[in-house]
């Protein structure tokens, strides 16, 4: 009874040292989509550079594709951005651009300025679409496949690392 | 002298550049008022402790729109929550729906409240079966000059 009195304080200590460490790991700002395994939202956008070119969700069904949200003003996009060229060059998939919140000149000027790592970027100027998707970090980057299904969500930059450890296998996977 | 002022005015320049232009609220009062209510209840995810209704964001700038747009559109309130729900998850919902994942977060501070009455009763019954020797005197009961028996007083 007596050894209780020492344990016990013991106990918690520990328990509460290991609710603080996980605490610590985890980044509130990652939010766990409700999105992921479900159909990808529907949309209708014109492309970046040409207004007159409309691509929808049917037109992208049958291929495993990536769904990259970038801006000019966003500044994480340019720390992102020679990756996405990279991956880019080893035509892995059909990477698709959603321009959020952009404008045609600065979106068109700062992909001649840092190189179109996309098949095409589609123009999404009031973020409608980006809400449907769940945006609110931009970049995000989504993994859509064959079936039109929402399989991977990034939210933040994508890294070398995750492309290695998380999408080339989830790739393996889908078109395998 | 010229020069001077110019260089004091410089630093409005700058005001100039930040200040925003109000957004253009509803013509209908009843429906912004409507809307605000419901856009309390949803957490702004670009800045995780203020609801959609105070931040400045623009992410909530657009949700606040939708939310709107809904609104005016015929849609319920909880239908509204729904949307928001079905694209951003349970954690946009400042009062999150009772279910598995959420069941610690709604019993966690019951369960801790009961563990810690349940302590704090054990102990004051143990104290109630204790010599009351094992006490320190009251003040009053010095002052009466009448310290409990074998309690030893020292300044």
């Amino acid at each position: 009874m007596k050894s209780l009195k020492f344990v016990l304080p013991l106990v918690v200590f520990v328990v509460l040292v290991g609710f603080l460490a996980v605490g610590l790991k985890l980044d509130p700002r990652e939010v766990p989509s409700p999105l992921i395994g479900k159909p990808a939202p529907g949309f209708a956008l014109a492309r970046l550079d040409d207004a007159g070119r409309t691509i929808r969700r049917e037109d992208m069904l049958g291929k495993v594709w990536m769904l990259n949200v970038w801006a000019s003003w966003c500044v994480a996009c340019r720390d992102e951005h020679p990756h996405l060229v990279a991956f880019a060059r080893t035509k892995t998939l059909p990477i698709i651009g959603l321009n959020y919140k952009d404008s045609r000149p600065d979106g068109m000027g700062w992909l001649s300025r840092f190189g179109d790592p996309y098949d095409m970027s589609l123009f999404d100027q009031d973020g409608r679409v980006g809400i449907d998707f769940g945006v609110y970090g931009v970049p995000e980057t989504f993994i859509i496949d064959k079936q039109g299904v929402i399989r991977f969500k990034q939210i933040g930059p994508v890294t070398p690392a995750i492309i290695e450890t998380r999408i080339v296998p989830l790739l393996k996977e889908l078109n395998g | 002298m010229a020069r001077w002022i110019a260089l004091l005015l410089m630093p409005l320049l700058c005001l100039a550049a930040v200040a925003k232009e109000a957004e253009p609220a509803s013509a209908d009062p009843v429906l912004e008022a409507r809307m605000l209510r419901v856009a309390a209840e949803l957490r702004c995810l670009v800045c995780q402790n203020q609801t959609i209704a105070d931040s400045h964001s623009g992410l909530a700038e657009d949700l606040r729109r939708e939310v709107r747009d809904q609104l005016k559109r015929g849609a319920s309130d909880e239908q509204v929550v729904q949307y928001m729900t079905d694209r951003y998850g349970d954690f946009v919902r400042y009062r999150p729906p009772f279910k598995g994942t959420t069941a610690v977060l709604w019993i966690g501070p019951i369960v801790l409240l009961l563990i810690g009455l349940t302590v704090l009763a054990i102990v004051l019954r143990r104290r109630t079966r204790m010599a009351p020797e094992l006490f320190e005197p009251d003040e009053d009961e010095l002052r009466d000059g009448a310290p409990a028996p074998g309690g030893e007083v020292s300044r």
